[in-house]
């Protein structure tokens, strides 16, 4: 039965994923089970009494209650055993303890933001603490997302219009890839974040240094830093190709034509307004898509981000 | 029902009747022409029309999930850019849904097949059987016209806010198209109850109608009650979309999950307008190859209606993530395993019909035995799904992908492909080649399972649908997948290869060539202009295979009833009919 689940489903890193897949193995089994009988079954019949003659005559058998009333009765025994256990299953899943570490999460086209208790906020990245029930307080800014996190067996709907929660409790510490399950447009197979699950002092190391400011960075390096962890590239390229946005290369200081036709020069002023209010000059050829990052980013990281798109020839 | 109209039993006199073997016309021969087939108020040839349409649907829809595995070879970008990719995904889905699976039994091989096994000349409202059939062509054109202005990029299930905002695409010639094609059901629908209700031949009571007629009878109430509602809610995106009231759309002050609460409470009835149309079909296959009366008549045929029912109140299970209460999820969660028993119910009622039969494996019962295997796997998987700690993970993996097409195509497409088979000799007047009708099956059923096994696999292990890129620790199994669609798709072609052929160069059929003991095997193959030369008298139910052929006839009504006849054996007897 282990075998099974190894082959088919991803390990199991959170606390209840193992209930999860028990309940996952139980019905695989039974439904093998079932499946194997009602298949040889049917071989066995159509062997067996298989035509001899043109002529056969068949005999008259229209029903059999006690027959009916078993294999009505059996599955539904089963359905209910199957029932109670799953729906058990989900009210743990959907009990956050009242301990757990808050962490709010929105979800943008195509990125994801994770906020912390001190304030800081990362992209398509999310640290967690291992043996400790973590509960993420996720939303929307635009349509519907949804966050999956296989190996611990939880899913949530992002929405624009509410809050949703789920919580899991990270069994070890690990790498892990989270995903965006609900179609979201364009580059919603590119709205993946990473997972990090550290120890409990691991992961206070890194959330009392995660907004340290490296001093040693200039703005053009700390600027790559940024666009990489912003989840800027997941729209904007870096060579030319054409994505979500316009590509970054080559960028600074040239003319662009605008949604309403007039052109402007991409100079720092431009740069600074399309992070902050980027719908509001839109690049004639693209959507208005992009999510502002405004409270997201201040003003020394947006000036290390024009300094190193300037260095993009 | 049934009691408020046997008050009226009068006796008429019958007589034995067999089938003309060499009709001088038959309904291809008359009202030739172009503009005769495209006036026609028969219901065979509008079924023929239906069977053509839905035909270049499912080529289109195929190829275009051809060209989505074929993308799908490599992690990367490979053939198509993203915004590409979501609008063939889009399209596959919305037209082999709205296009072809929706109408593909009850409009095309019911329309055929339903007024002969009631033994009357057409349906209730011809005309308006036309009018369901235009409807649909001017429901395509929209679609047709909604992919070349734009296309649309939001899935087949148009999740607000996504098609409310202005990056779906051409959302509203798209959702109008669908909206318009509800009213084809309806109309279908409508037609189908009436006819049932009020023409079926005499002798033709409620107990003795064929299965198949149950499940388009129960079938028609879903179309009638639920497509309404389809209508309303894109009648309320479009509103939106055009007039800015806030319904779904956040941003206006709407509510998203209330589009997805709208959108399931037809969509979810309307995967049971999609298959129960094929259990119809199976019941008929399985007990005219077995030749063996049907096990547990009623059984079956009330498990239609119970689905019917019970379908209407399990559409919250696709909202199990939607942020829906803990206390819906748990009655939607229950009420979908309860879909389950009658279903369950069914498979074993097939089953046992086949005990003690003298089963030939011709390609109708071939695909009987396909649609079993592919189908159970399909209604496991789905109680999989309806556990909710495990839907949770599984919810848009490609777990869902892979239940899904085993339900639709394991089991919708492989009822159509044995009922198109079985009907084929009566609705032609020509036998397709066997033996390439078995191989086509096989390589059906290796492609398909090739296809889809592996998309249990990686939605297990956490593959989400929708993707244009992936991991690529999933590339194995979507590769896998890939040449197995392939392997289907040749499948597919073969039939229709076949097919074609044998309409100009297939032998001719007897009226009867299966021995099957329903109503409509007792017309000339293929059938009169007006179905039967006479009213025709229901002696025997569709079933009764534990007399042999000979003993088995219909009777026609004697000639007091005004339908004189002298060519046919004088043996008469008297029977109790309704009406």
């Amino acid at each position: 039965m282990n075998r099974l689940s190894d082959f088919m489903l991803p390990d199991a890193r959170s606390t209840f994923a193992g209930d999860v897949d028990a309940l996952f193995n139980f019905i695989n089994v039974v439904s093998l089970i079932l499946l194997i009988g009602i298949t040889i079954a049917i071989i066995y019949f159509a062997y067996k009494y298989r035509r001899k003659s043109e002529d056969e005559t068949t005999p008259l058998i229209t029903h059999n209650s006690k027959l009916e009333i078993t294999w009505s009765v059996i599955p539904l025994i089963l359905v209910i055993i199957v029932f109670g256990w799953g729906y058990n299953g989900y009210l743990n899943l959907t009990t956050a303890p009242d301990d757990a570490y808050e962490i709010r999460v929105v979800g943008k086209s195509w990125l994801w933001e994770f906020h912390y208790d001190t304030g800081f906020v990362s992209v398509n990245e999310l640290h967690v603490p291992a043996n400790q029930p973590v509960k993420l307080i996720l939303s929307s800014d635009d349509v519907i997302h949804s966050l999956f996190i296989p190996e611990f067996r939880v899913k949530m709907d992002a929405l624009p219009n509410r809050y949703t929660s789920l919580w899991f409790e990270a069994t070890e510490p690990g790498e892990m890839t989270i995903y965006c399950t609900e179609y979201c447009g364009s580059a919603h197979s590119n709205m993946l974040a990473d997972l990090y699950v550290h120890s409990q002092e691991d992961f206070q190391t890194w959330l009392e240094t995660a907004d340290a400011v490296d001093e040693t960075l200039s703005p053009a390096e700390l600027g790559q830093q940024l666009v990489q962890r912003q989840g800027c590239l997941a729209c904007h390229s870096l060579d030319g190709s054409t994505l979500q946005g316009p590509s970054f290369e080559g960028i600074f200081g040239r003319d662009r034509e605008l949604q309403d036709g007039s052109v402007v020069t991409i100079d720092e002023n431009y740069l600074r307004q399309s992070i902050i209010e980027p719908n509001t000059q839109v690049a004639a050829g693209f959507p208005a898509i992009m999510p502002s990052y405004a409270g997201s980013l201040d003003d020394r990281q947006i000036d290390a981000i024009i300094e190193y798109l300037k260095t993009l020839d | 029902m049934a009691t408020s109209e046997s008050t009226n039993i009068k006796k008429i006199q019958v007589r034995r009747f067999k089938p003309d073997e060499n009709p001088t016309s038959n309904y291809l021969t008359e009202e030739r022409g172009l503009w005769a087939w495209m006036t026609t108020v028969d219901h065979k040839k509008i079924g023929w029309m239906y069977l053509g349409s839905i035909a270049i649907f499912f080529a289109v829809g195929g190829i275009l999930a051809l060209l989505l595995r074929t993308e799908l070879l490599t992690p990367a970008q490979t053939f198509f850019t993203a915004d590409a990719y979501n609008q063939l995904f889009t399209l596959h889905g919305a037209i082999m849904v709205f296009f072809f699976l929706v109408p593909s039994v009850p409009a095309a091989l019911g329309n055929f097949i339903l007024p002969l096994q009631l033994g009357c000349k057409d349906v209730a409202f011809p005309r308006v059987n036309l009018l369901s059939f235009y409807i649909y062509v001017v429901g395509a054109l929209f679609t047709l016209f909604a992919i070349f202005t734009g296309g649309v990029d939001t899935g087949w299930t148009f999740y607000t806010p996504y098609s409310s905002s202005a990056a779906g695409g051409n959302v509203m010639a798209m959702t109008f198209g669908v909206f318009i094609l509800g009213f084809s059901s309806i109309l279908t629908g409508l037609n189908f109850i009436v006819t049932i209700h009020r023409m079926r031949a005499p002798g033709l009571t409620w107990n003795k109608l064929p299965l198949f007629l149950w499940a388009l009878y129960a079938t028609s109430i879903i179309q009638i009650l639920a497509t309404p509602v389809l209508a309303i809610t894109l009648l309320l995106l479009t509103m939106e979309r055009l007039l800015s009231i806030g319904i779904f759309d956040p941003a206006l002050g709407g509510d998203p999950v209330l589009y997805q609460h709208f959108f399931w409470f037809y969509s979810h009835p309307a995967v049971y307008i999609m298959i129960v149309p094929g259990f119809g079909i199976i019941s008929e296959i399985i007990s005219t190859f077995s030749r063996k009366h049907i096990f547990g008549y009623w059984a079956i045929a009330l498990s239609s209606l119970a689905i019917a029912f019970i379908g209407f109140l399990v559409w919250g299970h696709h909202m199990f993530v939607a942020g829906q209460s803990s206390l819906a999820n748990l009655v939607f969660s229950f009420l979908t395993f309860l879909v389950g028993i009658p279903t369950g119910i069914k498979i074993f009622n097939w089953i046992a019909t086949m005990y003690k039969g003298s089963i030939d494996l011709k390609t109708p019962m071939l695909y009987v035995m396909v649609f079993l295997f592919l189908f159970t796997i399909g209604g496991f998987t789905g109680i999989m799904l309806g556990a909710l700690a495990v839907d949770i993970h599984l919810h848009d993996t490609y777990y869902v992908v892979a239940h899904f097409h085993y339900v639709m195509v394991g089991g919708m497409v492989m009822a159509f492909l044995g009922g198109l088979h079985y009907w084929w000799p009566k609705m032609t007047g020509k036998m397709y080649n066997e033996m390439w009708g078995r191989i086509s099956c096989a390589i059906v059923f290796i492609g398909f399972n090739l296809t889809f096994l592996p998309q249990f696999v990686m939605g297990s292990l956490g593959m989400p649908r929708r993707y244009f890129n992936y991991l690529e620790q999933f590339q194995g199994y979507h590769v896998m997948s890939t040449y197995g669609s392939y392997i289907l798709g040749l499948g597919f072609l073969m039939v229709l290869i076949y097919l074609t052929h044998s309409i100009f160069k297939g032998k001719k059929a007897p009226a009867n060539p299966w021995q099957s003991r329903a109503m409509e095997w007792q017309a000339p193959s293929p059938p009169p202009l007006h179905n039967f030369e006479h009213t025709p008298v229901i002696i025997h139910g569709p079933y009764d295979y534990h007399k042999p052929m000979s003993e088995f006839q219909l009777g026609i009504a004697g000639s007091h009833n005004g339908h004189g006849h002298h060519e046919h054996e004088t043996e008469t007897k008297t029977v109790e009919a309704d009406k």
